[in-house]
């Protein structure tokens, strides 16, 4: 079986299940409580699948004031609960346990107010990533953070990991757009931060609930930064015959004073993965850059004059940029199908390790080498521009055993990041997948004041309380607050 | 354990750490014996006798750049590195802090240097900000030094990192009360190759708020958008052709307006000016900074002019310096919806520099503070008093 342990469920919340459901019942609308075992079912994992474990009940509220009702009575009761957007976590950060409510925001989907003399939008949490952008098209403006989950993600869950995604070289990670929430405390308080202002006097709490994981609060409006759409954006394909000429190219570039919206990474092992699937035309090759430029025409045309004389030192294989809207297309075709063509292979688990940008080629290598060791292949397709890594482990979950081994190569990966100068999780977040590594990264001060800060939001530690932590670091919080009143 | 002292303070109460150790032990003694400290940078900003404490502390010891890549956009350096070794560092190397932080000495009529420590602790940021981000979206990683003299260290040296929570953007702006800073990793960019400003005479607070956001909703990354007297500036940067092209398509979209062009060194002098409140230097009134709404400016302007004093606008009518006359109390009235804070009390009896927090945040920040500063001795007149 597999690795992550998880708390051993309090059998006595368990036992209370119809008296938790009937607290809920009483206080919220039928239709936003889910307590039949098969139902819960549906909320057993997230996008982590290997591990899974339906919730005691879920509630899907439809407005700030159901999630406080909800938060009160689950705290009144003790009873542990589980925010959740869209579970598409990559790293179990929405997986229940046994004894847990989940919270669902995805039925809170209202638009609340576009403002675009000062440049914001005001959403409920549970509208998609795409959708945000979608509201903003006809105004010439887009919500910039785009993970690749986009569709079917949500602001809840970008708020909650702190994503980002492939433009996000220019534009920032969610903390970079984010401007204000709205939240619901453990107690079921609410309590708004920050705004359209762009200036705040006091604490920025903000920034600790971005990329909190749903361990300080339950968040159900944002106010989030509206950015002007590109005159034009056009990529490039650099092809290279070492992963190492490749990554010496992405630092050279940044260094020529260019700044492109996006440079992405593929190595051979996905670029045939992908070919196959999507057959976007990619050359056959050890290693190839996406760089894409943003701008008028002109700019566009300097931007790319200047990177192919950038690149032409390097001498790549392939230097084709993009002419029109189809060769652009596809160009990020491949890009944006590759885990999917990924899937097509077997099973896979994403990493999401980052690396200074100049460790990129020692980082490539010694991950081909511990591939070898490990008798797993490994793809990898990433965010080359901030040295974020997506190491895709290959392995096939039913052959017993083999998830372990993936676990373990994906262990001594991250250490490998973390060693070179970088961290454990550059935007899916530690959840339960990377939990268990966090002391290879913080010493036990530096995780210690974390906890403390969670204990200062939560003093019960009630939401999501065996995440992101060590659960053997964590327990005397969580035993400790478990007695008190 | 060996204390450093040094001229320019009172010998026997100020501190100045050589190194990070030093610092915490110096701060785990002073939790246990419950003496407060007063925590500063280059002190150019607070004065000691507004904040009170038993001890001055300064970080200012602990210099130098640790590391710094260019290509990978990342700067470390300890918290007492000299703003100006930084900005000299990166231009160097065609880099700079897009934040463009603000000096407040001439404002402030202090001396000493402004330290890398300091800008953070007050995420100081300059007209830049409504383009490029605060100083805090810079913000990779920290090391500090606890309330319990824990030395801590959070985020890296990586751009991307969702790993745990983030302390360096809480620190930003925390004016020392959670922490002392040690060390901060940045992120740099690319310095723009060229600069010019486009200038609006002859318009009012409304005028320029209208001007404001017609051009930040715009592609062409508008990187200053301020307004002083009756003009207003808007200043575009970039590649040299392409601020040309940014400059022509600005001057389209407002054909019916009469616009003066600043070249290169104009724009430049311009905008250090309008960074650093020239305007206001060398007077003796106070000064505030009020953050509202853009669209909300020109009615907080208008009120506070009504107190007799001059208001400019920066970051698109998001940020108004005011300056004049006109208690705690009429200023915070007068910038409903917005938040005040008193940047150079001036002639001012002693007012709370910061404004009050709503309950519900007030009690999170209390708790806050007592996570990271328990027994209270950090900067501990700035907040309440
Ligand atoms: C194919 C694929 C591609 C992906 N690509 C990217 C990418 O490019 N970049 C990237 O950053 N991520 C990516 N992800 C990961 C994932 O999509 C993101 O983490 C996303 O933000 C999760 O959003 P969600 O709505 O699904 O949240 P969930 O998965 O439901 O929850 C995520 C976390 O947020 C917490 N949470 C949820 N709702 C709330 C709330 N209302 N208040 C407080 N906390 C809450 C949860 O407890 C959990 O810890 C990808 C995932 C998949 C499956």
């Amino acid at each position: 079986m597999s690795t992550i342990a998880m708390p051993t469920p309090d059998e006595a919340i368990i036992a209370r299940k119809s008296e938790i459901v009937a607290a809920l019942a009483a206080a919220l609308p039928a239709e936003t409580i889910v307590s039949d075992p098969e139902e819960t079912r549906a909320y057993e994992c997230d996008a982590l699948t290997a591990y899974r474990c339906p919730p005691l009940a879920v509630v899907l509220p439809r407005t700030t004031e159901e999630v406080a009702t909800a938060m009160r009575i689950c705290h009144g009761l003790r009873v542990p609960v589980i925010p959740r957007g869209a579970g598409t976590s990559l790293a179990g950060g929405a997986l229940p346990t046994a004894d847990s409510v989940v919270i669902g925001t995805m039925r809170l989907r209202e638009f609340l107010e576009i403002d675009t003399a000062n440049r914001y939008i005001r959403v409920q949490t549970g509208v998609t990533n795409l959708s945000v952008s979608a509201e903003l098209e006809s105004e010439g403006f887009f919500y910039a953070p785009d993970p690749s989950s986009q569709l079917a993600c949500t602001i809840a869950g970008n708020i909650g990991m702190n994503s980002g995604g492939a433009h996000c070289l220019k534009y920032g990670v969610t903390a970079n757009n984010l401007l204000g929430v709205r939240m619901v405390l453990a107690t079921g308080e609410i309590v708004e931060l920050g705004g359209p202002l762009l200036g705040a006097s006091g604490l920025d709490i903000l920034s600790l609930i971005c990329g909190s994981e749903g361990q300080l609060a339950i968040v159900t409006e944002a106010t989030l930064r509206i950015v002007p759409k590109p005159e034009g954006a056009r990529p490039m394909l650099i092809g290279f015959d070492s992963a190492e000429t490749a990554g010496e190219c992405v630092a050279r570039i940044i260094r020529s004073g260019v700044l492109p919206v996006a440079i992405e990474y593929m190595d051979d092992v996905c670029l045939r993965a992908v070919e196959a699937f999507s057959k976007a035309g990619y050359p056959d090759c050890p290693a190839v850059l996406i760089v894409e430029v943003e701008g008028s025409d002109q700019e566009i045309a300097d931007q790319i004059e200047r990177i192919r004389a950038v690149a032409a030192e390097l001498h790549p294989i392939e230097f084709r940029c993009s002419r029109n809207a189809d060769e652009s297309q596809a160009i990020w075709k491949g890009r944006k199908s590759a885990f999917g063509a990924m899937g097509r292979l077997g099973d896979y688990l994403c990493l999401d390790g980052t690396v200074p940008v100049s460790k990129l080629p020692y980082a490539l290598k010694r991950i081909g080498e511990l591939s070898k060791k490990a008798g797993l292949e490994v793809a990898n397709v990433f965010h080359a521009g901030d040295g974020n890594m997506h190491p895709l482990i290959l392995f096939n979950a039913n052959r017993p055993g083999d998830l372990e081994r993936a676990e373990a190569l994906g262990n001594d990966i991250l250490r490998l990041c973390v060693d070179l100068g970088g961290c454990l999780s550059g935007e899916h977040g530690v959840g339960v997948e990377k939990r268990d590594l966090m002391p290879t990264q913080f010493a036990p001060d530096d995780m210690a004041i974390q906890m403390e800060i969670k204990g200062a939001f939560d003093r019960a530690w009630l939401l999501n309380p065996a995440k992101v932590f060590p659960l053997e670091a964590s327990r005397p919080h969580r035993e400790g607050a478990a007695t008190c009143s | 354990m060996l204390l450093k002292t040094c001229d320019g303070g009172n010998a026997s109460n100020f501190t100045a750490p050589g190194d990070e150790s030093e610092l915490a032990a110096f701060v785990e003694e002073s939790y246990a014996r419950r003496r407060a400290l007063h925590i500063a940078g280059g002190g150019t900003r607070v004065r000691w006798a507004e904040v009170g404490g038993d001890f001055l502390l300064t970080a200012r010891g602990l210099g130098g750049i640790v590391t710094y890549e260019p290509g990978e956009l990342t700067l470390i350096a300890r918290a007492g590195t000299p703003v100006e070794e930084i900005e000299q560092t990166l231009a160097a190397q065609g880099q700079a802090l897009a934040f463009e932080p603000m000096d407040h000495r001439l404002l402030l009529g202090s001396s000493g240097t402004p330290t890398i420590g300091g800008v953070v602790s007050a995420n100081v940021c300059g007209p830049r900000r409504v383009q490029a981000g605060a100083c805090r979206d810079y913000i990779l990683g920290v090391r500090f030094v606890d309330g319990k003299g824990r030395i801590i260290k959070n985020g890296g040296r990586v751009m991307k990192n969702v790993t745990g929570l983030n302390l360096g953007r809480l620190l930003c702006g925390s004016y020392g009360t959670l922490g002392i800073l040690s060390e901060v990793a940045l992120k740099t960019l690319p310095m723009a190759e060229s600069q010019q400003t486009l200038a609006f005479g002859g318009v009012s607070a409304a005028e320029a708020v209208e001007l404001f956001s017609a051009a930040l909703r715009t592609p062409f990354e508008v990187s200053g958008a301020a307004f002083r007297g009756a003009t207003a500036w808007l200043r575009v940067e970039g590649f040299s052709r392409q601020v040309e092209y940014r400059r022509e398509r600005l001057i389209t979209l407002f054909r019916d307006r009469k616009i003066d062009i600043y070249g290169e060194e104009e724009s430049r002098s311009l905008w250090r000016g309008l960074r650093d409140l020239h305007h206001f230097a060398g007077t003796s009134d106070a000064v505030w900074r009020i953050f509202v709404k853009p669209t909300d400016a020109p009615a907080v302007v208008a009120a506070l002019q009504a107190l007799g004093g001059d208001a400019s606008l920066d970051w698109g009518g998001g940020l108004i310096w005011y300056c004049g006359s006109g208690d705690a109390v009429s200023v915070r009235k007068a910038a409903e919806g917005g938040q005040a804070t008193l940047v150079r009390g001036g002639a001012l009896p002693a007012s709370p520099i910061f404004p009050p927090e709503p309950k519900g945040i007030a009690y999170l920040s209390a708790a806050l503070r007592k996570t990271f500063d328990p027994a209270g001795i950090f900067n501990p007149g700035l907040v309440d008093g």
